[in-house]
């Protein structure tokens, strides 16, 4: 395999897994790592009953509850009975198939996106499927991860593979470096301002350069979370000794001589030096600021110092006009000083405990603004329990934030945690899309944990770098 | 186990429902995804955008007498971007799509569509516009999309060229779309396949 050269990861780790070319041409991918969770799950488990089937790798599926639980009130039954009921069908389903399962009692519960690496679960080279857009996430290790629907959650569970399409790669070379107070999701929402919400349709997204290479595996994390939001159905970093460092020791990986075969491997599926991509984009990183979005699309986006877009000569005016209606702003106002309602730090794309560390540090001794309704939902309750141990759950409610259980939470308001009415949030998530926390006239503003933090602070967007 | 059926063509009136990056939190709001079924989403598509929060309807293509009926969805440019729900086919499924025309379509959507046997098809960005004018004014208007021959035939006797991947085409075609009994017929393969996998066997010598 060391003959060929300019191949890519994707292609490398592609090959690896092809079970076989279907008589439709779509290619049949073996999945190394199915994760599973309450919401997309049911029918997929109903139609396995409905076929006579068994779940083919039960020893490569695992679940945990995320979308759905409380992030306050954890007793059970829980308040809301829907979500009790679809928990118990999770905790029937994976007891009759023999899965391991992490409910909100256990020590291993929180986001799938969250969970997945820091268990060590998620590993370079490897393929991996869950019934969720953002499990792109993963390929901060070298993963090719891909987000599916119930239909497909059902062919994993009963074959370990999928029937699906090859993509091709576009790379994305972030150059130069950050300046202080930008941070990896200034990245991300500045590559989708960039190359749009639909443009990365058809390609796999490999990010890479300086300001990429020089991330830690949290920050990689947050910037191929958001692939989807871009369009590209799988984002990832080709894996290094930055990656290797974070799994060594994790419960799921392998130690002593079987870490080393392990590293030799992951080492084996990085691109080639000269592989071919489908597409190169270049970024200066040095010219990513602050990045707040505006509209009801993750692509609108300014820097922290612009004003929001004119509608004259844009190429989807009625889509900016459409945005102006329900966020209630004007062309041409400056982002800064933007008002806020709420804030909400969490998500799989921002929950982590060094997202958590960069709140704090804005947070610390200072007071939210009474008028806003501040929350922190940790991302798993390993990083509940490690924020408990540096102190940060002090730091955030002695400031006025609501310190809660791990949880997808406000992202996307399928638990308690809602906007309500016309509410705006200033938000660590992902979508921004009309509706999305829960008030179809609710309103969200996404940027990074620091700038959340500063804008609860202050009851309105203020620019993170004078608060460091 | 599941019957093949093969699906060639949709023959109906259209809905057209204008505007890009229509998203999955958009065609179904996330508390519907708290049902344990598919069973009801057909009650459920752009709910917040038909009826306001006493319940009383608003004007949306959906809720449009004019429309009632309608079988293939009109829409533009990156429809169904967002959370991968396959809740949102469902609930145009099951309210009685069977076909969606429009300028493109995200990844994860087109892929749940093709699993349930709904096909997404895209036209040039010229032939969808004059296609919304058509319906809107003449709602009675029927719409034929031949997969085999890779074409949307108007009322009018105009035809549009529709593209779709071959691999979708001969999916529906040829009745495959439900793709668990092929993958499942290839469970020997997988098998010899994960064999070679060095996590799989636990990085082993």
């Amino acid at each position: 395999m060391a003959t060929s050269s300019g191949r890519t990861l994707y292609d490398k780790v592609w090959e690896f897994h092809t079970v076989d070319i279907l008589p439709t041409g779509q290619t049949q991918l073996f999945i190394g790592l199915h994760l599973i969770h309450e919401i997309t799950t049911a029918p997929a488990f109903d139609m396995l009953r409905e076929r006579g089937l068994k779940v083919a790798y039960p020893e490569r599926t695992f679940a945990t509850v995320d979308h759905i639980v409380p992030t306050d009130m954890r007793t059970r039954p829980f308040l809301d009975s829907q979500a009790e009921e679809l928990t118990r069908l999770l905790e029937n389903n994976t007891r009759q198939f023999g899965i391991d399962f992490y409910g909100v009692d256990s020590d291993r519960q929180g986001i799938v996106h969250v969970i997945g690496p820091q268990l060590g679960l998620t590993q370079p080279g490897m393929t991996l499927a869950c019934g969720d857009s953002h499990t792109s996430t993963h390929g901060a290790f070298g993963t090719l991860a891909f987000g599916i629907g119930t239909s497909q959650v059902r062919d994993v569970l009963a074959t370990q593979t999928l029937a699906i399409d090859k993509l091709k790669v576009r790379r994305i070379n972030v150059n130069g470096k950050l300046a202080g107070g930008v941070y990896a999701k200034d990245v991300i929402l500045s590559i989708i301002r960039k190359l749009g919400v639909a443009g990365g349709k058809g390609f796999a997204y490999e990010y890479g350069g300086a300001v990429v290479d020089n991330m830690n595996m949290e920050e990689r994390m947050t910037v191929c979370n958001m692939s989807i939001e871009g369009g590209a159905l799988v984002g990832y970093v080709n894996p290094d000794e930055t990656t290797f460092d974070y799994l060594k020791g994790r419960p799921f990986v392998p130690q002593g001589k079987g870490f080393d075969r392990a590293v030799a491997y992951w080492k084996s599926v990085t691109s080639d030096q000269g592989a071919r991509y489908g597409d190169v984009v270049d970024l200066n990183g040095a010219e990513i600021e602050p990045t707040v979005t505006w509209g009801i699309n993750p692509g609108q986006a300014v820097g922290i110092s612009e004003k929001l877009p004119d509608l004259s000569g844009h190429s989807d005016a009625a889509g900016l006009k459409r945005a102006y209606e329900h966020m209630g702003w004007q062309p041409g106002a400056p982002a800064l000083g933007l008002p806020i309602n709420v804030a909400f730090i969490g998500s799989c794309t921002n929950s982590r405990i060094s997202d958590l560390r960069a709140a704090a540090r804005v947070a610390k001794g200072k007071k939210v603004n009474p008028a806003v309704r501040a929350i922190v939902v940790p991302g798993s309750a390993e990083v509940k329990k490690q924020a408990e141990q540096e102190g940060l759950d002090k730091i955030f409610t002695e400031a006025g934030f609501e310190w809660r259980s791990a949880g997808c939470s406000m992202c996307l308001a399928m638990n308690p945690d809602k906007l309500k009415g016309r509410e705006i949030c200033a938000s660590s998530s992902n979508r921004n899309f009309i509706g999305r926390q829960g008030s179809p006239e609710g309103r969200t503003i996404l940027m990074s944990p620091a700038m959340v933090a500063a804008a609860a602070l202050n009851g309105k967007i203020v620019d993170v770098r004078e608060y460091l | 186990m599941a019957t093949v059926t093969r699906i060639q063509r949709v023959v109906g009136t259209a809905i057209p429902l204008r505007g890009n990056d229509i998203d999955t939190d958009r065609i179904i709001p996330a508390r519907y995804l708290k049902e344990p079924t598919f069973a009801r989403m057909g009650d459920y598509p752009f709910f917040d955008e038909r009826f306001d929060a006493q319940g009383k309807p608003k004007p949306h293509p959906f809720n449009d007498p004019k429309y009632c009926g309608g079988s293939v969805l009109f829409v533009n440019k990156n429809f169904g971007c967002g959370s991968s729900r396959e809740h949102a086919p469902q609930a145009l499924y099951r309210f009685g799509i069977r076909a969606i025309v429009g300028e493109s379509f995200a990844a994860i959507f087109a892929g749940n569509c093709v699993v349930m046997g709904l096909p997404t098809v895209t036209v040039h960005e010229r032939d969808i516009a004059e296609l919304m004018r058509l319906v809107e004014s003449n709602p009675q208007a029927k719409f034929t999309l031949d997969l085999a021959a890779r074409t949307l035939a108007c009322g009018t006797g105009e035809i549009v060229p529709v593209e779709l991947p071959d691999s979708t085409r001969t999916a529906l075609l040829e009745g495959s779309w439900d793709s668990t009994t092929m993958l499942h017929a290839n469970l020997g393969k997988v098998k010899s396949r994960a064999a070679t996998l060095p996590y799989m066997t636990g990085f082993k010598a």
